[in-house]
């Protein structure tokens, strides 16, 4: 009887002698997996120009409605985006997004992404309407800030060669 | 001020009572069990050993409301369940809060139809609102701190 005792005992002092699993969240972050969709990001180009052109293809692939788009025109003297229009207004309410990531694949110029914030909570529901100035990412290094005033015929196109424009 | 310096050497610590209240509330809020759908699988996920919510005090979920101070409304709330939870809700005591976790219990989410209520701020008040379709057991510690937050802030004279 005593062996067994033992025997039942064994997977216990096996644990005893493991690491606990718990991970100590708000001080310890477990990163991300590479595909995990979080809060979106809307990106610029490397001249600081934003890649968002105001197509609304991303507020029509959405399932959940959660995107609302107003599209302005684009002049060379206040330039946001290559092409005729930027998006003046871009929205995206968190708390009606469902993280599919079908916007990022309806984005014809792959200006919004989705990134890996996952830390949304909100004491109002107004609060989780994210307008563009929070979801625009920072200008990088060496460009500059919207609106820019440009030469006019260099950005035309709307879609460049899909790689940087300078 | 002066009673500090009096009892200094007795080892006496003065503090507000709203601090002392709220400190006592924070750090011992029971959750009542209330999975719904798909998001309860991450609550429960949470208060599993990965993510383990006892470190914050919320030692176990309650299946009673009698005994709990915090509803997780997780998933998708229906027409049928909207009395359901608003009992449930006044049968808790005071004081009580309310995270309503995911998209289909902050707003419908996906579901634009007749049979599930649009937001459970229809039938309950909300304190803290969690986004994500489910969130991660990280999003809902984090909207939990958020709540602590809240709670840390409020006054004596908002008691009720």
């Amino acid at each position: 009887m005593f062996t067994e005792i033992l025997r039942g005992l064994r997977t216990t002092f096996k644990m005893m002698l493991e690491k606990p699993v718990t991970v100590q969240y708000p001080e310890v972050k477990r990163p991300v997996r590479r595909r995990f969709k979080g809060r979106h990001e809307l990106r610029r180009y490397d001249n600081g120009l934003e890649r968002c052109i105001g197509c609304s293809l991303c507020a029509a692939a959405c399932p959940a409605d959660a995107i609302f788009v107003e599209s302005a025109e684009n002049t060379d003297e206040e330039r946001y985006s290559p092409g005729e229009r930027y998006a003046s207004t871009y929205e995206i309410n968190m708390l009606r997004c469902i993280f599919c990531g079908y916007c990022e694949d309806a984005c014809p110029t792959q200006a919004i992404v989705l990134g890996d914030n996952y830390e949304l909570s909100f004491t109002d529901r107004r609060q989780a309407i994210y307008g563009k100035e929070m979801l625009l990412v920072p200008v990088k290094e060496g460009g500059l800030p919207t609106p820019q005033k440009t030469e006019p015929g260099k950005f035309n196109r709307s879609i460049p060669e899909m790689n940087n424009p300078d | 001020m002066g009673i500090e310096q009096k009892l200094g050497n007795m080892g006496v610590v003065t503090m507000r009572l709203e601090d002392a209240v709220n400190w006592g509330r924070t750090n011992s809020m029971w959750p009542m069990l209330f999975g719904l759908a798909c998001c309860a699988i991450e609550m429960m996920s949470a208060q599993a050993s990965n993510y383990d919510m006892s470190r914050f005090g919320m030692e176990l979920m309650r299946a009673s409301p009698r005994q709990s101070d915090l509803m997780i409304v997780a998933g998708r709330v229906t027409r049928k369940m909207a009395p359901v939870l608003r009992r449930l809700y006044d049968q808790m005591p005071d004081p009580k809060w309310v995270i309503s976790m995911g998209d289909c219990a902050s707003c419908g989410g996906v579901f634009n139809n007749y049979a599930i209520v649009p937001g459970v701020d229809e039938v309950v008040p909300v304190d803290v609102y969690v986004a994500g379709c489910p969130p991660r057991p990280e999003a809902l510690i984090h909207g939990i701190m958020t709540l602590h937050e809240k709670v840390r802030g409020e006054k004596i004279k908002d008691w009720s």
